[in-house]
């Protein structure tokens, strides 16, 4: 076991693949001597040289366009944005290209390629470096959604990407960045599809992802004072999404709030709720609730970004009303 | 509908236009990445040279050197806008200045003239020496979809262009030049001809696919629900 931050881990599970494998390189803006933009690459350059960490123009539509031509013909990239409000540059090269191929030549293709994302909110970094665009990518057939939310997760679900034969996209939350934890790095990777309970409790159950999860925990405490016992799943995946688990919590709980930090309007969160209420609602004793970010572009100023996102009080504040 | 066979290395002819340029430039990264002596050739129209990823990808190539080959058939049309409308130049092959990799015009239509472009390039990308970007100029003879009237293209151009169609002039030449004689030809084009009908049988005698395969091929190991 080793304690690591969630950037050291994603960081030492690429660098675990790359050494096992010459196939698999990076690329990205600033990834290179640089470090990248959050610094997740750091070093990795002097290891494996400019080569296999490769710093790219600022042109995102190539980076993934790049990273779908490479799969293709036998390397298993990992391209890197700086950002996840800029797959919006790269859109056809992600929903047109990479999901699209291997469907429309009849499996004769695999394209074993990570997308890694930073998104979230909270780092004052307005409108255009702060979004959670988690739902689109999990409305296309043909990716994979992965989304950790602490290093252990990060670390596994990383090597499972890069080994993975299909296009996984890799959320990375940018708050999380720093928080540590216990990582085991002779641990096997961790499937995709398999949710993890990050607290048990009898009485709700909290489907939370990303930095939304550590808010869910930090309400544990508190609601528990006042004889509430939560329960925090964390699907880790947003497809494949683990239902099962979900349920299993459900019947248990009768009772579903989904916390998400996307805006609730056309929002995974949405999904969820709409799969539990199709397949689960006999289990369910009280309405479901989301607690999503404010149908607003993320604001700049501090007041209003630290409004905008759901915390802790707002997950106590809507946890009791639903009792 | 979108040609591809992967075990001949053809990536597929892509739905959306300009795409397989960026894709390109991944099969050029990963031939040098592995080793190989393999050249990627990608083909596209005038029309796709005004998408961002025709700036994008012949930037990368250049500038990691990748062995690709831009191969721009200049048809003068994207869709219905003629080349004249749809761009403020002539020769796509000028661009080629901006990524600083030769950028060279042939006739489109003489088969031997692209040859030589082609060898060229291809020793060049070989050489580690990077991308070129060829401009064939040549015409597309038909509309831009199966059933387009092509009413903006107009007859004297269709009739002028349809008198350099490089297929008889390649013919023609082969036999002028005592390369294949009259005989030999009317094999091969018989057999080509057999070919095709054979195909076209086997295609309309095929059964649908069954509705269990709308699932198949999405990822390699997740198959999601047939239900509605």
């Amino acid at each position: 076991m080793k304690n690591l931050s969630m950037m050291e881990a994603i960081r030492e599970a690429m660098t675990k693949k790359m050494r096992e494998d010459p196939t698999v390189f990076i690329m990205g803006e600033d990834v290179g001597a640089f470090g990248g933009c959050f610094g997740v690459t750091a070093g990795m350059f002097d290891e494996f040289g400019a080569e296999r960490v490769r710093d790219t123009p600022i042109s995102e539509g190539v980076i993934i366009g790049c990273a779908v031509g490479a799969a293709a013909t036998g390397t298993r990239p990992i391209a890197e944005l700086m950002f996840i409000d800029f797959v919006t540059v790269g859109a056809d090269q992600l929903v047109n290209q990479a999901a699209k191929m291997r469907y429309m030549v009849g499996g004769k293709i695999k394209l074993p390629m990570v997308v890694r994302l930073p998104l979230g909110a909270g780092t004052r970094a307005a409108a255009q470096h702060s979004q959670s665009l988690e739902a689109w990518l999990a409305h296309i057939p043909g990716l994979k959604v992965v989304y950790p939310s602490c290093p252990n997760d990060a670390y596994g679900l990383m090597l499972k990407a890069i080994e993975d034969d299909n296009p996984v996209v890799f959320l990375e939350h940018k708050i999380l960045y720093g928080v540590r934890g216990e990582v085991d790095e002779n641990a096997k990777p961790i499937e995709f599809g398999k949710a993890d309970i990050k607290r048990e409790g009898k009485d709700l159950t909290v489907a939370a992802t990303g930095r939304m999860v550590h808010e869910a925990l930090k309400t544990a405490e508190e609601l528990s004072k006042d004889g509430i016992e939560i329960e925090v799943f964390d699907p880790r995946t947003l497809f494949p999404f683990d239902k099962e688990t979900l349920f299993k919590s459900i019947e248990k709980t009768n009772k579903l709030l989904i916390v998400s930090e996307e805006n609730k309007r056309g929002s995974f969160a949405g999904e969820i709720s709409a799969m539990v209420a199709e397949e689960c609602f006999d289990n369910l004793d009280a309405p479901i609730k989301r607690l999503c970010a404010v149908n607003s572009p993320v604001p700049f100023s501090p007041v209003l970004e630290d409004y905008y996102v759901p915390n802790a009080e707002d997950i106590v504040k809507a946890v009791t009303t639903m009792f | 509908m979108h040609i591809a066979d992967a075990t001949r290395g053809i990536l597929g002819a892509n739905g959306i236009v300009g795409a397989g340029q960026n894709i390109a430039t991944g099969a050029g990264l990963s031939a040098k990445l592995r080793g190989t002596d393999q050249v990627c050739a990608c083909f596209f129209g005038d029309g796709s040279t005004n998408q961002g990823t025709f700036h994008e990808s012949l930037n990368l190539a250049s500038i990691w050197r990748l062995p690709v080959i831009f191969v721009c058939e200049n048809n003068l049309y994207g869709i219905s806008m003629h080349q004249s409308r749809h761009q403020a130049i002539q020769d796509i092959a000028d661009r080629a200045v901006a990524y600083n990799i030769p950028g060279v015009v042939v006739d489109g239509n003489d088969v031997f003239a692209v040859y030589e472009a082609a060898k060229e390039a291809i020793e060049r990308a070989r050489n580690g020496q990077g991308p070129s970007l060829i401009e064939c100029k040549t015409y597309r003879h038909h509309g831009h979809f199966e059933g387009d009237p092509a009413k903006y293209k107009p007859a004297e151009e269709v009739a002028e262009w349809m008198s350099k169609d490089p297929i008889p002039r390649l013919i023609n030449y082969m036999i002028d030049n005592n390369i294949l004689s009259k005989e030999e030809f009317n094999d091969i084009d018989s057999q080509i001809n057999d070919e095709i009908k054979e195909a076209i049988k086997f295609a309309e005698e095929s059964p649908w696919p069954p509705i269990e395969s709308v699932v198949e091929d999405i990822y390699t190991d997740i198959v999601e629900e047939v239900k509605k």
